[in-house]
């Protein structure tokens, strides 16, 4: 069930120069939805003194210099951006990820498929066969949200954190996935590890998904991870974008 | 090439320029300065655009010297003691830093958070847009780090080297901590009534724990009416969370840019400085103001940023005329709206 507010979003301040338009309390498709399109609208046409536009789960947190844009104003421009965009919302690109299950990569996973009570092979096949919601960004730089893990790999995290993890894993826990590009501790479980660079600021594009987009997990061997990482390291993006 | 040298340099100083802006969604932290206000006043001191790149001196101190030619150096926030070649300088002052002089900082009666400020320009790559370093990823700044002895800053090229100096007139960086405005929410409402006017009356105090990302503070246990996970959202700079164990944390320049707790309220923005110059064990209290209160605090602000920043002739009596002569410190106005 949805619980997208019928009234429409409440506004909420974080501090004078910033303003939370929130849709809902919950992590829902729908919601995210709404979010994104007002995200997109605001991008689109961004009125003097709007700084800065941070989507996530259910609200969009918009930053701005108050004494360049009257805060009155901008609850009128996205209470107008509301009632007039459509309800359609760009349709995201798909995303292909190659992924390594296979040890050294896939660290915890042999703990998750115990935990969940299944063959490691099989947690693999189910986290490779979902395909993915791009909620948001968030924790560190290229750190990916991402919604639509199958039910079977559901599990909390972690109740204490394990050590830091490599750069560029791919995990599981509260119920989500998640690609992490900086090496840290962390209360997730790593299934597995991208030879794809989700943040590199030399690259062109320093951030390929935008919030919205769909996502997919190839599954690699180990040999194939570390030739497409040879590739990825001198620049090259080896995962593969599909347009809507 | 005209540079900076550090020569020894305590844990926790780095370059920050304004912040890393427009990566939010992509989870990029924004960094900059803690005491915003500071930062700008030392650069506009040197004709410098306000959100130049500057050093952020933590208490651990510096010493630092000018290699290849003379650079004129501004230094604010805190009271720090400054010298100058083992002469005391005001907190906030203007100099020149000649080849080999030796300018030193080191903490002084108050304050967390000093700035030096270059004429002209650090010659550091931008990362995102921005030098403002931020070490837990790595980014900006010198190689993503905090400055350490041996570190030379190219300035290229170097402002006008102007002979004005003196002290700094900024009497708003004169501000004690002792009552911070805030203005409640995003998430007020995870709260009950009495427990918003518990936080607010406090009183707090400010744990020894805190660093350039959170202030830690310690008081009364706070509450919430139900649960305390939330589906991460927005972490504007002086959001106040509230986790489980019910102490507040203020976020501050290096935090990330999503968070999971809810927050209770917002330091407005021209009192996040005052509150990151608080030292460990000050006791502060919150006072709820409107958002109108907050924008008009921000407009006095700005237009004393906007306006000349003052600089008066260093007092004689403080300092021998043979090493004021030595130093060719003179009185002047600079014109801060003018970069250099």
């Amino acid at each position: 069930m949805s619980d997208v507010a019928a009234a429409g979003p409440v506004f909420l301040d974080a501090g004078e120069s910033a303003l939370v338009v929130e849709f809902g309390r919950s992590v829902d498709p729908a919601i995210s939805d709404r979010v994104l399109a007002l995200d997109a609208a605001l991008a689109a046409a961004p009125p003097e003194g709007l700084r800065e536009l941070v989507p996530t789960y259910r609200s969009l947190m918009i930053h701005y210099d108050p004494l360049r844009l009257d805060r009155a104003r901008l609850v009128g421009l996205v209470e107008e951006q509301l009632a007039t965009a459509s309800a359609d919302i760009r349709p995201g690109a798909l995303w292909t990820i190659p992924c390594c299950y296979a040890l050294p990569h896939g660290e915890d996973l042999a703990e998750i498929a115990a935990l969940l009570g299944m063959p490691p092979e099989r947690a693999a096949d189910l986290h490779a066969a979902a395909r993915y919601r791009i909620y948001m960004y968030g924790f560190s730089p290229g750190f990916t949200y991402l919604g639509g893990l199958p039910e079977p790999l559901a599990i909390s995290r972690r109740a204490r954190p394990r050590p830091p993890h490599d750069s560029k894993v791919v995990l599981v826990g509260g119920g989500l996935s998640a690609i992490a590009s900086f090496a840290m501790p962390t209360g997730w479980y790593v299934v597995g590890r991208t030879p794809e660079r989700l943040y590199a600021p030399e690259r062109a594009s320093a951030f390929l998904f935008e919030p919205g987009d769909s996502l997919r997990f190839e599954a690699i061997d180990p040999t194939t991870f570390a030739a497409l990482e040879a590739r990825a390291d001198a620049g090259e993006v080896v995962a593969l974008r599909t347009p809507a | 090439m005209t540079a900076l040298r550090i020569l020894s340099c305590g844990p926790g100083v780095t370059v920050q320029d304004g912040g890393r802006h427009g990566y939010l969604r992509y989870g990029v932290t924004v960094a900059g300065p803690m005491d915003a206000l500071a930062h700008a006043i030392a650069n506009r001191a040197v004709g410098n655009r306000e959100d130049s790149a500057a050093l952020e001196i933590s208490l651990g101190g510096i010493e630092l010297t000018a290699e290849d030619g003379p650079l004129t150096i501004a230094v604010a926030g805190g009271t720090f003691q400054t010298t100058l070649d083992d002469q005391p300088l005001p907190a906030a002052v203007v100099a020149t830093l000649e080849p080999g002089a030796k300018l030193r900082l080191r903490a002084g009666a108050a304050g967390m958070w000093c700035y030096l400020a270059v004429a002209g320009k650090l010659d550091l790559p931008a990362v995102l847009g921005s030098r403002a370093t931020h070490a837990r990823t790595g980014m900006g700044g010198v190689d993503g780090r905090m400055l350490q002895a041996g570190d030379r800053i190219a300035v290229s090229p170097p402002g006008r080297g102007a002979a004005d100096a003196g002290t700094i007139v900024a009497p708003l960086l004169d501000r004690p901590a002792d009552v911070i405005r805030v203005l409640p929410g995003p998430q007020q409402d995870y709260f009950a009534e009495d427990q918003v006017a518990a936080f607010l009356a406090g009183p707090w105090r400010i744990s020894p724990r805190g660093d350039r990302m959170a202030c830690f503070l310690e008081g009364p246990t706070l509450r919430h009416a139900g649960g305390f996970n939330i589906p991460s959202d927005g972490v504007a700079m002086g959001a106040i969370q509230v986790p489980g164990e019910g102490q507040p944390i203020v976020l501050m320049a290096d935090r990330q840019s999503t968070g999971g707790y809810p927050k209770i309220a917002t330091v407005i923005g021209t009192d996040l400085g005052r509150l990151a110059q608080a030292r460990p064990g000050t006791e502060i209290a919150f006072r709820a103001v409107s958002h109108g209160e907050a924008v008009r605090a921000l407009a006095e602000q700005r237009a004393f940023l906007d306006a000349p920043i003052g600089i008066e002739p260093l007092r004689r009596d403080r300092f021998s005329s043979e090493f004021l002569l030595g130093r060719n410190l003179v009185g002047g106005w600079i014109d801060a709206r003018q970069p250099g």
